[in-house]
């Protein structure tokens, strides 16, 4: 199935190439490495596992175990685009980050990466949680080593395998308050690992020349559209069941349930109407309202569940 | 009379990308200071105590 091998890194000479004597990155830059939109999705899962969680966490550390989340993800981010600045450069989508537009030297981002990731990681293990700051460690290592070395490059489940390290915020949330791990976390882990394929494959539909100049082994670019959006129906199809399982299994109210069940619903009419549409404008179209929709569909799902928690927080608190 | 060694000589543009940096930084470093500072006034004497 894996038609593509590795790529070589830097296989020829262009502006990565160029000896950075001195530094011509502004801080936007330094930001941009960080890939706040991705960090902002973070940050937004991280903080609903740390509000359900069954166990009250002062303010302060709160705000520090999610500050220690957003830096550890912002510190994936630079590492991410450090090791794929070969790949970046190929890529329409991608060839104006830092990196392949020169802007930052590899090596100024690799330092900013691994002194951010460090940090995070220490900061959080001091003073909030050990175990959360275990997990941060093994998402960046997972993102870094597992994904973006490894699996990105060499095989189309890619984004299947490597999207659990999209999906542990909310465990390291959770973990951040109560110093273990529950079953509601892992429900929430699932939710986001079952969502990723979908998102992804959306996306990549419209992306298939940009991967493939790049030989990054998408679904679309082996297996091809027809088969991705195959895969876009069954995995948007396994997400129903998943993403109302936290209501199925007792741990969240009739909202989120019914919640849960309609944007689920609204995912696989989607999936259904870009599998049999085939290709051509219109699948192109359906491809990116998919995309545009699951954004949604997740945002809506852990902001009914931030919400319930929040509720549920305040009147156990004027009923003690 | 030896010859004057080559310098890197900044441009403007380059000069104030390096101000602009150097301010983040100690932005950042004085955000966590404080929040070190703040951290310690919630859990006391036990501020590295785990839950």
């Amino acid at each position: 199935m894996t038609d593509i091998s590795a790529v070589d890194r830097h296989p020829q000479p262009g502006p990565l190439a160029a000896i950075h004597l001195v530094s011509e990155a502004g801080v936007g830059d330094y930001l941009a490495l960080m890939k706040p939109r991705v960090m902002s999705l973070v940050v937004f899962t991280a903080l609903v596992g740390l509000v359900v969680a069954p166990a009250h966490i002062h303010p302060v550390i709160g705000f520090t175990a999610l500050l220690c989340i957003a830096v550890g993800a912002g510190a994936a981010g630079a590492l991410n685009m450090w090791f794929d600045a070969d790949i970046d450069a190929l890529m329409a989508r991608t060839s104006r980050r830092p990196i392949p537009s020169g802007r930052v030297a590899p090596g100024e981002a690799l330092a900013f990466g691994m002194t951010l990731a460090t940090g995070s990681v220490v900061v959080l293990g001091l003073l909030v949680s050990w175990l959360a700051a275990a997990l941060l460690a093994f998402t960046i290592f997972f993102y870094i080593v597992v994904y973006t070395m490894w699996l990105k490059r060499v095989t189309p489940q890619n984004i299947v395998i490597g999207g659990a390290a999209g999906a542990f915020p909310p465990v390291i949330g959770w973990a951040a308050a109560t110093g273990s791990i529950g079953i509601e976390p892992i429900l929430l882990f699932l939710l986001v690992f079952f969502w990723t394929p979908p998102h992804f494959w959306a996306l990549s539909l419209n992306r298939t020349q940009d991967y493939a100049r790049a030989r990054i082994p998408m679904l679309p670019v082996v297996a091809g559209a027809a088969e991705t959006r195959r895969q876009i129906l069954l995995y948007s199809l396994s997400l129903l069941p998943v993403g109302a399982a936290p209501w199925l299994l007792g741990y969240a109210d009739a909202i989120y349930g019914a919640t849960a069940l309609m944007a689920g619903g609204v995912m696989v009419v989607l999936a259904w109407r870009l599998w049999v549409e085939g290709s051509g404008q219109r699948a192109a179209r359906l491809a990116k309202r998919l995309f545009g929709f699951s954004i949604l569909y997740l945002f809506v799902l852990f902001a009914v569940i931030l919400i319930e928690g929040v509720l549920a927080g305040l009147l156990g608190h004027a009923a003690a | 009379m030896a010859d004057e060694p080559e310098r890197i000589v900044l441009t403007e543009e380059q000069k104030r990308k390096r101000r602009a940096r150097s301010i983040a930084i100690a932005l950042a470093l004085g955000a966590l200071v404080i929040l070190f500072y703040i951290v310690t006034l919630v859990k006391g004497p036990g501020v590295l105590n785990q839950p």
